[in-house]
């Protein structure tokens, strides 16, 4: 296990939920970190399962969404799944206008996210 | 808030260094909020000039030193007009690949230029293509504003 600075890591069961530390998430030097830490996970640590809780998240650059991207195409590659939760109604809308609620799994919250699992 | 209300003015230039605008950005919320405007208006100016500003820095001044992006910014309380300026060589916003599309919906970049259209009145690119104009016109300025 490595320390993560940008994510916050829990498991249940075989279920890997990840909390962003950052409630805003601008910081170019930031979004590198946070997308090593997000690939780690699928990459190194292959978990099979990931919740990606966005209920601290208040605000995230087109950046940031790109590494949520560049994650998905890595859980495909290694047979892992994720889902997107809690993600507020001005964030939401982002996904919406960007098309890309299509391309994510998203849920209301953690516990729908499970029932998928 | 009426036509009448006083107008915030700023003319700044920033170093071409990713996360140089965060201050600035700050600045323009608080500047929004103390004007009157809601938490979700403030949400979408805030997103467009965050790509407005990154892109000003990679992709116009590719983040070069002698480079500086340069802010103009007016604010009442119905009104949020800035004019972002680099010194890069510009670029054709026509020539961006529509990142809704099916085949460039798992494209890493490509969508700054959508958001900044969807959450602004007016969005407007200089011949040169290295200038860009934002304006939002609030709607419904006598909503409740931001806590």
């Amino acid at each position: 296990m490595s320390n993560h600075r940008r994510i916050q890591v829990s498991e249940s069961n075989d279920v890997t939920v990840i909390r962003f530390v950052d409630r805003k998430i601008l910081d170019e030097a930031n979004i590198q970190e946070l997308g090593q830490e997000l690939f780690q996970l699928v990459e190194q640590d292959r978990r099979p399962k990931i919740v990606l809780n966005f209920t601290d998240v208040e605000f995230l650059s087109s950046a940031a969404l790109g590494k949520l991207i560049t994650m998905d195409k890595k859980a495909k590659q290694h047979g892992s799944q994720i889902i997107l939760t809690n993600i507020r109604p001005e964030i939401y809308e982002v996904f919406a206008i960007t098309k890309l609620n299509r391309l994510f799994n998203i849920k209301d919250d953690e516990a729908d996210a499970l029932a998928v699992f | 808030m009426t036509a009448g209300d006083p107008v915030w003015r700023l003319e700044t230039s920033l170093a071409s260094r990713l996360g140089a605008h965060l201050s600035l950005t700050a600045q323009i919320a608080s500047t929004l909020q103390a004007h009157g405007w809601c938490e979700n208006e403030i949400f979408g100016i805030q997103l467009a000039l965050e790509e407005c500003l990154t892109n000003a820095v990679r992709h116009g001044n590719k983040e070069d030193d002698a480079k500086r992006v340069h802010v103009r910014c007016e604010i009442s309380g119905r009104r949020f007009w800035a004019e972002i300026r680099d010194e890069g060589s510009g670029f054709r916003p026509e020539q961006v690949p529509d990142p809704t599309e099916e085949e460039n919906l798992t494209a890493v970049g490509g969508r700054g230029i959508l958001l900044i259209r969807s959450y602004m009145t007016d969005v407007t690119y200089n011949e040169h293509g290295n200038c860009v104009t934002l304006l939002k016109v609030r709607q419904n300025p006598g909503r409740t504003p931001a806590k």
